[in-house]
């Protein structure tokens, strides 16, 4: 592994009531590299993503991004939350939601300026969304609508992208070019982190892989973890251990002792 | 004047509730500001009985009091007691609801609260309190508070614009920027309390909950655009109090009841010509 | 309170025909709204009983208006009518537009509540001699209830109870996953429809005794209660049924003990109190028992924790050590260990003798069990979740005072009876 990883996940626990999400789960991600997550469904994948944005806490471990607290290096991290998560009946148009990538390094109460609206511009021109700038959200296809979501994360230009399933329920023509540009941004220097679910481009997509099932099963370049072995581990079930010890701890309340 | 008066007081009230409606509806929360509407009641009558007049201030705080214990009761029933949360909210605004009937039936005999006037509200007599202003020019001391709580309001929405507007669309992509969503959270559930509070008294629960729910949701309807939706609901609301007035006054009936009514009917004829558009934008991209 | 003792006595005697009348009506209406309510909680539903309860209004109205008398079956018809006019349209809306249940429900019933208002000013001042009973809608009027409110509550009651008894799986499947009933192959359009209107006839006959803001309590508050005293449906039922017929009893018997006293809010102040009382005391999932069982895992953990560090000190029980030597190598602070060493020696683990501990075998045993289910979390982990050894110690140290004998087993039987853990200390079995 690389001197510095950009993200460091310890010993990180997060139970979802009566079900863990994630157990114990331990890892380092190096820099520069399109790195997948891969893990059966409910297998924690947005979980992790969501503890390393601090969007969930912990029930016990912490993660560690640059080496620094979430925090610190915010500015530096951009996340593409699931898009199923959101409400596209909203009354809001392209545009205002691609803005919001600005208003971390903005603030909340100054306005935009033209350097941030370039901004803007630039990053719905990389999605090819630049066309459907004032269009209503309510009117975009999927793969429309990941691309807004890719557009928002490009505007906050930060160095390392944390997706949740970006090419979930996309198009072919979104899904080339989401990956072309994934290609672009890593060889821009950008770390991306991608959750997927399609074992099928998992080898073609990515440089590392982390395979989840509620624990780490494996964790490295795509080429040494990509194993039949590893695959079954990751596919082949629940733990019967885990799931007998999760309940015993909802059931009776019992405390994770947190380090 | 006294139909000015009336559409006034009215039109203030449905702005107030339009203003935060229009965010409740986005936060699928409108039925806590019906919770607090009801819950507001007993902290009304204490306040009353503690200082013996019906002036606005004691009143308010009273009001503003049992508000805050009605939202904590909700919070305590599903944090700590895990109760499932439309039950918590169910339980939480008829027992204080319950408890205000009981204070009022008991201590309030010949208090100027009564059980209608907490439904219904008496936006009928406004014009008996009038404060002058300038001149000859007076308005209904009522009118008073709810243009300084529209001011107030309208001042919030404008600079927490983004930071409502972002923890209501997405609250995952807003926390993971360092928003605080749990202030945000509070800062509109104040505005809606605060609104629910000093509308209550002048046109009941019943049209708090209506002026709530009904402006925000025409507008979603009509706009795709939030600012739009914002602008929209507030002059449907003020629509819908000038029409229910009139109509209430020529039926002879309950202004608050009428306004209401209209409200409902604006809503069906736009839901149905919504409805209409997009079967036939259907047809045509089929 | 003497006064409502002396009401008690009367009730009982059966001498104040009305007291009796209308504390009998209210228990039985009550249980009938207790008992169909359950389902209602169970479906998260809690806030559609408001809805339905502010909607009868405009049919009662109606009723009225078109009869001109004061018939209660009228109204009742005509409260049903407009019920179910209220469920259908939320349930169309929300089919039909991107608007969401919470606007969908506040909407309805503020529109519903609106055009009743609207329609009852009409006929107050329309001077009608008549109209003076429909007030009794808004805010309920239990102390004018007679024998014959008595007889249909009791019908509706049994209605509720016989259909409930018999749809009793279906409505427990619709609650429980709708998606899972469907696919069982159940008629779940039928079975919501008839939950549907059980919840409205017991609704608009409900109002008139509490009116309509409370109408929704006498639904959810007894069901809510119920929920923290078991997990079986049929035995929910049963509580929340019990709840509402005593609360309705109750609530009478204490607004007839004063002037002035309303009946409704009465019965719902008491039916909270059940409610609050369960939430707090239920036996398992009560506020109480739940902060019960945080404490006495504290002291498991503690109790563990001590005589693990013991044994350890003391060279595996071998030898004997000070109460100084565990405060200061452990770093407890004294007081604290000096209660879980008197727990300890009060369960006979350990014997206290001047300041000395003395392991029991019964304490080593003890001992050995805890620090034998450390080292098994530790090869488990190590084994099964891609850890380092030096991550390993953390886990087990929360992890060792949750495995029950046996999960114990389990372990041993998966990680074939290791003898060293991954830092190559032995496991005492």
């Amino acid at each position: 592994m690389s001197k510095s990883p950009i993200i460091e996940v310890h010993n990180l626990t997060v139970l979802y009531g009566r079900k863990p999400a994630l157990w114990n789960i331990d890892f380092e991600l190096p820099e520069k590299k399109v790195i997948g997550i891969m893990g059966p469904n409910g297998s924690g994948k947005s979980t992790l993503l969501k503890s390393i944005m601090g969007v969930v806490s912990p029930t016990s471990g912490f993660t560690k991004v640059y080496d620094q607290e979430l925090d610190d290096v915010r500015y530096k991290v951009s996340y593409v939350p699931q898009r199923q998560d959101i409400d596209w009946d909203f009354p809001a148009s392209v545009w205002e939601i691609v803005a919001m990538g600005r208003y971390q390094k903005r603030g909340l109460f100054k306005k935009l300026t033209s350097e941030d609206k370039d901004i803007i511009t630039d990053s719905l021109e990389k999605v090819n969304m630049l066309g459907f700038a004032k269009r209503q959200i309510s009117q975009l296809s999927g793969g429309q609508q990941q691309r807004v979501f890719l557009a928002r994360a490009i505007a906050q230009q930060g160095d390392l992208f944390l997706m949740d399933e970006p090419f979930a329920g996309v198009d072919i023509a979104t899904e080339e070019m989401i990956i072309a540009l994934l290609k672009d941004m890593k060889d821009a220097g950008k770390t991306l982190v991608i959750v997927h679910h399609d074992l099928h481009t998992a080898q073609s997509y990515f440089d590392h892989l982390v395979l989840l099932n509620t624990r780490l099963i494996a964790s490295g370049p795509t080429n040494e973890v990509f194993t039949d072995k590893i695959l079954t581990d990751t596919y082949g079930g629940r733990l019967t251990t885990i799931s007998k010890i999760s309940q015993e701890l909802e059931n009776k309340e019992f405390p994770i002792r947190h380090k | 004047m006294n139909d000015f008066y009336i559409i006034f007081t009215a039109s203030l009230v449905a702005i107030n509730c339009a203003l935060m409606g229009s965010f409740l509806v986005m936060r699928k929360m409108v039925m806590i500001g019906d919770a607090i509407s009801h819950a507001v009641l007993p902290g009304i009558f204490i306040a009353y009985y503690l200082s013996g007049s019906t002036a606005s201030l004691p009143i308010l705080i009273g009001a503003a009091l049992s508000g805050i214990l009605a939202t904590l009761m909700i919070e305590w029933f599903t944090k700590k007691a895990r109760l499932q949360s439309d039950a918590a909210i169910g339980i939480s605004y008829t027992l204080l609801f319950a408890i205000g009937i009981i204070l009022i039936s008991k201590f309030g005999a010949n208090a100027d609260l009564d059980q209608q006037c907490v439904l219904y509200g008496e936006i009928e007599y406004v014009s008996l309190w009038l404060q002058p202003i300038i001149g000859s020019f007076s308005l209904p001391k009522q009118s008073i508070t709810l243009l300084i709580v529209c001011i107030i309001l309208i001042g919030a929405v404008v600079w927490g614009y983004k930071g409502l507007f972002i923890t209501t669309f997405d609250p995952n992509f807003a926390l993971s920027t360092g928003v605080a969503v749990t202030f945000w959270h509070y800062f509109l559930m104040s505005g809606v309390s605060l609104t629910t509070v000093v509308s209550f008294e002048s046109v009941g629960a019943i049209l708090v909950i209506a002026f709530l729910s009904g402006p925000p949701a025409i507008a979603y309807l009509l706009t795709e655009d939030f600012k739009k939706m914002l602008v929209v609901a507030c002059a449907i609301g003020i629509f819908c109090s000038a029409a229910g007035y009139y109509i209430a006054k020529w039926l002879d009936v309950s202004v608050a009841g009428a306004i209401s009514s209209v409200i409902g009917l604006v809503f069906i004829i736009v839901f149905v010509l919504t409805s209409v558009v997009k079967s036939k934008a259907d047809v045509i991209s089929a | 309170m003497i006064n409502i003792w002396e009401h008690i006595a009367t009730f009982f005697s059966v001498e104040n025909y009305t007291l009796f009348v209308v504390a009998l009506g209210s228990g039985i209406l009550c249980f009938a709204a207790g008992v169909v309510g359950t389902f209602t909680y169970l479906r998260k539903r809690a806030l559609i009983g408001d809805v339905i309860s502010h909607s009868v209004l405009p049919g009662v109205a109606i009723a009225f208006m078109l009869t001109g008398v004061k018939s209660p079956v009228y109204f009742i018809i005509g409260a049903i009518l407009s019920g179910l006019l209220s469920i259908w349209i939320v349930d169309y809306v929300q089919a039909k537009s991107k608007l969401k249940p919470d606007t969908i429900l506040a909407l309805t019933l503020s529109v519903f509540f609106g055009v009743g208002i609207v329609l009852l000013t009409k006929i107050q001042h329309s001077g009608n001699a008549a109209q003076s009973g429909l007030d009794s809608f808004l805010f309920g009027k239990a102390a004018s209830m007679g024998i014959w409110d008595v007889q249909l509550f009791s019908i509706i009651a049994i209605i509720n109870v016989i259909c409930i008894a018999l749809f009793l799986r279906g409505f427990s499947l619709i609650s429980f996953d709708e998606n899972y009933a469907k696919g069982l192959g159940f008629n779940i359009s039928f079975l919501k429809a008839f939950l549907a209107l059980l919840t409205v006839v017991t609704v608009a006959i409900g109002v008139q005794a509490v009116g309509v803001v409370l109408m929704a309590a006498l639904l959810i508050t007894p069901a809510a209660g119920a929920r923290f005293l078991t997990n079986s449906i049929p035995k929910m039922l049963s509580f929340a049924g019990l709840f509402g017929f005593l609360s309705g009893i109750i609530g009478v018997v204490i607004s007839y003990s004063g002037t002035g006293m309303p009946t409704g809010p009465w019965i719902v102040v008491v039916l909270s109190i059940f409610a609050l009382t369960s939430i707090l005391f239920g036996k398992k999932r009560g506020v109480f028992a739940r902060m019960k069982l945080r404490k006495s895992n504290n002291v498991k953990i503690n109790n563990e924790n001590v005589l693990k560090d013991i044994y350890k000190l003391a060279e595996d029980g071998t030898k004997t050590i000070s109460i100084s030597d565990l405060v200061e190598k452990e770093k407890y602070p004294l007081n604290k260990v000096k209660g879980i060493l008197n727990r300890l020696e009060k369960d006979d683990m350990i014997d206290q003798i001047r300041g000395l501990i003395i392991l029991s075998d019964q304490g080593r045993i003890g001992a050995r069990e805890v620090i034998r289910k450390h080292r098994l979390w530790e090869i488990y982990l190590s084994k099964y979740f891609q850890l380092d050894v030096d991550h390993v110690h953390d886990d087990a140290e929360g992890i060792e005072h949750v495995i029950t004998p046996e999960i114990e087993k389990h372990l041993i039987k998966l990680l074939e009876h290791p003898e060293t853990d991954p830092h190559q200390s032995k496991i005492p079995y």
